[in-house]
């Protein structure tokens, strides 16, 4: 068996100290194979958005070993691309500035930014949009951006934190298949975090279902639905029995436990 | 009477052009009921024109002494008689000098310190609490101990006006540094950039029209405190002619520079909001 791209073992996490201290992850084991789509649903509350945060390594863990390739995780860095919910586009820079910005972070040369830039753009289909602000796109344009932009430095592996949670059902639908098409041509091991049950059938190829009091994963489940997925697939009964599965699951996972 | 229009929106129309049955009884007042634009100015000029009719009344059937209320054509006659002798131009020049050097030296220290405490908590640890100790001690009462220290020439408008602006200003922009998306850090800190690039490249542009928004409201006090610190003990300037003037009971003098302040004050504030459209057109009206 090949070795795991991203590994996460005996992972523990609590907020706060002495007397108001709340475990929020105990004993997470996950590792994710390379070119892997994996989906963290679960309850608010669940620490799946703490875990994706740990794994960027803007936060720290109590315990527990994280590694990429088996390199340990110890801080943030380029070899994780992160899109948050919240687009983090400057507002200064251009869609494609914006893209440059991290381009040039990453310490590509100045001459090839633009190219690679307008490249990425092109790939979410905003090509036309290159020199617009952020404060002219609408929300889901301006998430697009913000992949293009993670995708753009070629990243080890994609953290996506509830990237479409803002947006509105059509425009989720669209970036939806959007994601699966660059995902299926380019291949690339991702995280997903989302409370979308039907989003983590659509996209993953696993999804992991974690549960609350303190955040835990509870199942696993395999995706086996074929690709190229279309949006059809969503119709078929597979699709819906394995959706009905995660949310009885996600159901199940959401009582708190008694304790022992 | 605005009832009838209900169509006229305003700048920012809510809802389409409504159905007639329901026009006349949409409400035309209220909290947060927009009214249009024309409407508001319109308003706003009626007060004004009030005020200035009802000053012209009083001093027109001599319900007041000139001494204590002159009339409008005797202030704007002496306003245009200081103008044509030149003190006016000489007070201006004095008290804009001042108010400028004044007001750059107390941005130029509060801005990176605001950011340096917005960011980092040791240092807010060791500076907040003490910057909102001083503010709180009134300023007029550093007007005998700036004197003392400075006796009454420029250097001494400075300190007035930077003892005045500085302090609120470190705070005030420690604010604005610290309303920067925490995902904005989190950013640049997946890209892997070191803590004085993200300072440099992602705090500040991103604080920067609130920034903005901070020099343009602390200058609108600094033009305080330079009066008050030429009112006190000076030689020249728009504070001292008002000290001069009452000696020799010239009211209208008064009068007429206090109204020219108000003038100022607004001028600077309206030229900072049209720099700041200009400046930071792209962002939006998010600020």
């Amino acid at each position: 068996m090949n070795a795991p791209k991203l590994r996460i073992a005996g992972l523990h996490k609590s907020f706060g100290t002495g007397e108001r201290r709340t475990e929020v992850l105990r004993d997470i084991n996950l590792d994710l194979a390379d070119n892997e789509f994996v989906s963290l649903v679960g309850t608010s509350g669940c620490g799946k958005s703490t875990l994706l945060s740990i794994v960027a390594g803007l936060q720290d863990f109590d315990a527990g070993e994280l590694s990429i390739d088996g390199a340990p995780i110890l801080q943030p860095g380029l070899d994780r691309g992160v899109v948050f919910q919240s687009y983090t586009l400057l507002p200064w820079l251009t869609a494609r500035q914006n893209i440059e910005f991290a381009l040039k972070a990453a310490g590509y040369d100045r001459s090839a930014c633009r190219e690679i830039a307008l490249e990425h753009l092109d790939l979410v289909k905003l090509s036309h949009s290159a020199d617009r602000f952020p404060s002219e796109l609408s929300g889901g344009m301006k998430q697009r951006v913000a992949i293009a932009r993670a995708l753009s430095y070629r990243p080890k592996m994609l953290l996506m934190d509830e990237p479409f949670g803002a947006l509105d059902a059509l425009t989720r639908h669209q970036m939806q298949e959007l994601l699966t098409q660059i995902w299926e041509e380019h291949r690339l091991t991702v995280l997903f975090v989302t409370h979308d049950v039907e989003e983590a059938v659509y996209l993953s190829d696993r999804i992991v279902v974690m549960g609350i009091g303190p955040g835990r994963i509870m199942r696993t489940f395999n995706v086996g639905i074929e690709r190229p997925r279309r949006e059809e697939v969503m119709e078929t009964p597979a699709f819906m029995d394995l959706q009905r599965d995660v949310h009885k699951a996600i159901r199940e996972a959401s009582k708190r436990p008694e304790m022992a | 009477m605005s009832a009838e229009h209900p169509a006229k929106a305003g700048p920012a129309p809510s809802s389409p052009s409504p159905v007639a049955g329901k026009a006349t009884r949409r409400r035309s007042s209220g909290i947060g009921v927009p009214i249009s634009r024309s409407r508001f100015l319109m308003i706003a000029v009626a007060v004004f024109v009030g005020l200035g009719l009802a000053w012209w009344a009083a001093t027109g059937f001599e319900w007041v002494k000139p001494i204590f209320l002159p009339s409008p054509g005797s202030v704007a006659a002496q306003i245009a008689k200081l103008a044509t002798d030149g003190t006016l131009l000489l007070d201006l020049q004095a008290s804009i000098y001042r108010i400028s050097i004044g007001f750059l030296l107390a941005s130029a220290l509060s801005i990176p310190i605001g950011v340096l405490i917005g960011s980092f908590r040791t240092w807010e640890a060791a500076i907040e609490p003490l910057v909102d100790f001083i503010r709180y001690m009134p300023v007029v009462a550093f007007v005998p101990l700036s004197i003392l220290w400075a006796g009454t020439g420029d250097t001494q408008k400075f300190l007035i006006i930077f003892i005045g602006t500085f302090f609120q200003q470190v705070l005030m922009v420690m604010d604005n540094v610290k309303r920067v998306p925490a995902d904005f850090i989190g950013l640049g800190r997946t890209l892997g950039l070191p803590d004085r690039k993200i300072l440099t490249r992602i705090v500040v542009p991103s604080a920067l029209p609130g920034i903005w928004d901070t020099l343009r409201i602390s200058l609108g006090w600094a033009w305080t405190w330079l009066v008050l610190a030429e009112l006190v003990a000076a030689t020249s300037g728009l504070g001292y002619r008002i000290t001069v003037s009452q000696r020799y009971f010239q009211t209208n003098t008064i009068i007429g520079y206090i109204l020219l302040l108000g003038m100022l004050g607004l001028i600077t504030d309206q030229v900072m909001k049209a720099l700041e459209k200009i400046l930071f057109r792209q962002e939006g009206h998010s600020q």
